[in-house]
Parts: C-alpha cells; structure tokens; sequence
C-alpha cells in the first residue's frame, strides 16, 4: 500500500466508519477492513477499479465524489478520506464544507507544490514544473489546482475550520515506503496530509 | 428477457435438474392478494439446487425476468438443446456458487411455466380462468415466494437476486420482509416504470387484445392469439436491445436476398429476427399471462406503495445489504433509475454497492456473458456469507 495511505490508516480509530473518495482499487478500505474492523464504503468513478473493489467484497459506489456525498445524512461517518484528489477539484471550499456536514473528521492528502525541487524547476529553466508526485504537462493535467502546505492551513483558517492533526511526507520506492519531514515541511515534503473538522 | 443462454465457460454445469411443485392458500386459508381479492388455491413452480447447510443460513432465491421460468440453470433431460436460462451465472464455481448457496427459483404467480396463472384451472369452474384470473401485483408474487421459502422452512435469505422485474420483486422483498432479507442484488431494474416503460407495455397488451383470436382472453382450447403475441415479442425484444447492437447485429443487411422484394416480406435480416422471435414465443408463452404480468409491473411502484410517495421513506423499512448494477446501454431501465436506489438507500445509511456496467446489449445485457458480472456477484456474495 502507498506510504501515504498508510500513514492515512494509522490516524483512525479501529471499529470506526470511514469513506474513502476517490478508493481506486480499495487498497485502503480493505486495509482498514482487514486490519481496523473499520466499516468503510468507497466511491470511485472508474467502471474497472469499482468491480474490482467490489469483487473483493468492499462496500464501493460508481459515481463522481463530488455528487455522490451529497445523499449521506449529516456525521454518518467518522472520517472522510480525500486523499490526492483535492488537485482535481473545481471548488474546493464546497467539496470541504461537504465533507465536514457528512463526516465527523476529514482526512485530506495533495501532493505539496512549494517542494524545492518544484521552486527550483521553475527558477532555473522557466517551464511548468513536473516531478514524480506532477507528472503531467501543463496541458493535460488533470491537476488543476496548485496547492502548498502553507496555503492549505491559511484556507481552512479562512473557513473556519480546525486542523487537528497535521504531516508532511517524502515518499520514495513508487510511493510504497517514505519519511516523515519535521524540518520545513513545506520546503522539503513531498505530501501534505491534514486531518480537520468543523 | 430474451431468448439466450449459451454454455459457459466458467465453471461447470449444475446437470440435471428436477422441476418441483408447491401448492398452498386452500379455500379455508386463501391468498389475501393487494386488490383484496381472496385467492386459492395457488401452485409455484420451483427448482433448487446445491444443498441447505444445517444452519439454513446459505439460500439464495432468484427472481426471474416477465418471460422467464424457475428452470434457471442445468437440464431437464440430456437431450435438451438450451440449459436454464441463467445457467451462465449459477453453477460449480460460477458467479452464484452452487457449490457453496443453495439456490432457489420459483417460477412467478400469474405465469403460464408452471404456476398459478390465467392458463390454469379454475376448480371452481373446471375451465381455464382466463380473465377470471384476478390481477396480481409484483408484492403478491412476493408474497407467494415467501409462502415458498417457509415451506422449505428458511427464515433468512443470504441474498435475492433478480434483474428487470425480477429486480423489482428484490427489492419488493427487502421493504415486504426486512429481516427476512441478509443482502439484495436488484440488476437492471427499477423503482417505478417510466412513461416510456409503460407505453412499451401498453402498445403490447393492446397488439393481443386487438387479435381476434383473444376473445376476450377466452380462447383456449381454441385458435389462440398467437399474432398478437408474437408481435407483443417483437415490440419487448426492441426494448431489451438496443441501437448499438442492433446496428452491429442486423445494420441493414437483407435476409436470404440482394434486393427488396418489394412486397411485405421479411426483406431485412432484422424483421426476419423479429418474426423468427415471435414466432418461438407463442410456441410456449400465454398471451393472457404476458398481459397479467405486464400490468403488474407497471402498477409496481415503491415510492407510492411503501413510502407516501418517496423513495428514501420507503427503504427506511430495508435492512438488507445491497448490490446495485446497470448497464450503460439499457434504455428501458437506464442507469439514472438505479442512481435514484441508490440515492434513497444512501439517505437512509444502508450499505450499498453501485456498478454501472459498460455493455453495448441493451436490457438484456445481465443475461449475456459478463465476467465483470460474475466476479462482482462472487466477490458480493462471499463477503456477505462472511458478515453476520
């Protein structure tokens, strides 16, 4: 499992009800299953990766994150997971506040923009920067929004939400094992995770 | 449903089957049906195979579609061309494991393979009922499967699985019998017909009624309505294609000619399908039951007959977990019906599952080989036989 959703996995309480936004494959959710009791529900868009999750017994819906949270009844979970996904979202500050009127704590996760080697790219060579975490080029990436850690924190300040648990990442090995950064996460980290609630 | 049911490579035959027999509801206990009429006596005709565990806790019931029967999967005699007609899916080591379920197929009330329906005698009278037979709706045929099942004497049901109105009988069953319900896959399906549903229905039932032959649905031990019905078929099978594959199946290819004929001949290879379609039916459908059964699937309708009018109130009463599928290319039942499932379970906290198969087939696309279809059933049913 990625390094990320690892670390995701260890913020949550065993027995607790998750959704995962965005499961891919279920890594996580049949982690969580398998190793927390957790009762977890996915939603993914992709056709091939929902049979997937659902052949190997998750609990996941087809659909597009963004229409799908609107149908759950307020706290009907205790986390909600969104882990890299928030690049690709439209309006953030509505998909958020959703978030946090259906889940008791969100759990978020984006790859961290302010990366030295991502300042350092557009310094010395003037192109959009792309790295292993962005490896698109600018005009087919599906990741539209440029996010740091910095501006992450300033954003749920604005919205007034609390971060009650917050870690920066550097992934390495195809994302499978990393390290925890402590010193200038935002300079140094690959990923940023948050944890927040209303 | 149309008329598939290929062999499969996945997994092994069931072999042999055995047609059964269930008779209740006498005149002292009758069938108490939703019209309010009191009803009786009533046969179902069933197949099950693998083998009850002593727990009881390993049944499947499967609902099948308006045209099917309770021969599901296996053969009557070796010398049957077509094995049941979701013998694809159940089977050794297929998608519902008969290995591992005991799985059960009651034919429909009001249907002519079997069961209680217009065809059968009326032993009040001696001669078929006919019109006489009274309206049924899809919750009295559920009514009559759980007569069934407590005959067999199971008091849950590891799942109910059934596609098109065999789907609107699921779902039936988890509002009717909550806790009688551990899981639900209702595939293709609906909530409630569309206008267009019901118009589809209602040009059928008006090509049998319009034939002379159907005399007022007293016609047997005569001449039957046989073109009627068969164009009633014809009318169905459209709309259990679709545009995609009926473009790639026929185009505008000519049938056995290389120029028109210029009479009203079959002339194109997909009007001589639709006759040749029509033409199978009759051999072996009632013109009366097609009617019965048409009509109780458009007066189904959840929202009005279990929750005031919404959705979401009336799977407040579900306890089941479910699988929901549809397929891309279905047009009679499409995907934003099953959307709208989903919605109201979502609303009331229930565990689902939603898949929207990519199938170019139409409707008729659950009957079809679909791997996708067999490992999603399989990988549902094994985490549901594994949770209490």
């Amino acid at each position: 499992m990625r390094f990320d959703l690892k670390l995701i996995a260890s913020w949550i309480e065993p027995g607790a009800k998750v959704l995962d936004l965005g499961c891919g494959e279920g890594d996580l959710l049949l982690y969580l299953r398998e190793q927390k009791k957790v009762c977890g529900t996915g939603i993914e868009q992709d056709e091939a990766e929902v049979a997937e999750c659902i052949a190997k017994g998750l609990s996941v819906l087809q659909g597009d994150l963004n229409q799908e949270i609107h149908d759950y009844p307020k706290k009907a979970f205790d986390y909600v997971i969104l882990s890299q996904t928030l690049q690709q979202v439209y309006e953030p500050d509505i998909l958020i506040s959703g978030l946090l009127r259906i889940g008791k704590k969100v759990i978020v996760s984006f790859p961290n923009f302010s990366h030295w080697s991502i300042r350092l790219q557009i310094l010395l060579t003037g192109y959009a920067p792309k790295n292993q975490q962005l490896p698109y080029d600018w005009y087919n990436t599906p990741n539209i929004r440029v996010i740091t850690m910095k501006d992450f924190r300033k954003f749920t300040r604005k919205l007034g939400y609390k971060i009650i648990k917050e870690t920066a990442i550097n992934t390495h090995y195809q994302d499978r094992h990393g390290s925890i950064i402590k010193f200038l996460p935002n300079l140094f980290a690959t990923y940023g995770i948050f944890m927040i609630e209303k | 449903m149309s008329e598939y049911a290929e062999s499969d490579t996945n997994g092994a035959s069931v072999g042999m089957v055995e047609k059964q027999f269930f008779t209740f509801a006498d005149a002292f206990a009758p069938m108490r049906l939703e019209s309010g009429v009191s009803f009786g006596p009533v046969t179902l005709a069933y197949e099950t195979l693998g083998t009850l565990t002593p727990e009881k806790d390993n049944a499947i019931l499967i609902l099948h579609a308006l045209s099917g029967d309770s021969h599901m999967a296996g053969y009557y005699r070796p010398e049957d061309s077509k094995p049941g007609w979701w013998d694809l899916m159940i089977g050794p080591g297929k998608g519902i494991d008969t290995d591992k379920y005991f799985v059960i197929c009651a034919n429909i009330l009001g249907s002519c393979m079997g069961s209680t329906g217009p065809s059968s005698l009326n032993p009040t009278t001696g001669k078929p009922y006919g019109l006489d037979f009274p309206v049924v709706t899809v919750g009295d045929m559920v009514t009559a499967q759980k007569a069934l099942i407590d005959h067999l004497g199971i008091s849950k049901l590891c799942s109910v699985i059934g596609g098109s109105i065999g789907g609107m009988q699921v779902l039936e069953w988890t509002l009717r019998y909550p806790d009688m319900v551990k899981s639900a896959v209702p595939l293709a399906t609906t909530a409630r017909h569309s206008a267009l549903a019901i118009a589809f229905n209602e040009i059928s039932r008006q090509s049998i009624m319009a034939d002379p032959n159907w005399n007022k649905g007293n016609y047997y031990g005569g001449n039957k309505p046989d073109l009627g019905l068969a164009v009633a078929r014809m009318i169905g099978h459209v709309t259990y294609l679709s545009d995609e594959s009926m473009r790639r199946k026929f185009g505008r290819r000519l049938q056995d000619k290389s120029d028109f004929s210029f009479h009203f001949d079959a002339d194109f290879q997909v009007e001589s399908y639709l006759r040749y379609q029509g033409k199978k039916f009759v051999e072996r459908f009632d013109a009366n039951s097609f009617l019965y059964i048409t009509k109780a699937a458009d007066y189904f309708d959840l929202e009005n007959q279990h929750g005031g009018g919404s959705t979401s109130k009336a799977f407040a009463k579900a306890k089941a977990k479910f699988l929901i599928v549809s397929f891309t290319s279905d047009w009679l039942y499409p995907t934003y019906q099953s959307k709208a499932l989903v919605q109201a379970m979502k609303k009331n906290s229930l565990d689902v599952s939603f898949c929207e198969i990519e199938a170019e087939w139409g409707h008729d696309a659950f009957l079809l080989p679909n791997d996708r279809l067999s490992n999603l059933l399989k990988g549902f049913l094994e985490r549901i036989s594994h949770e209490k």
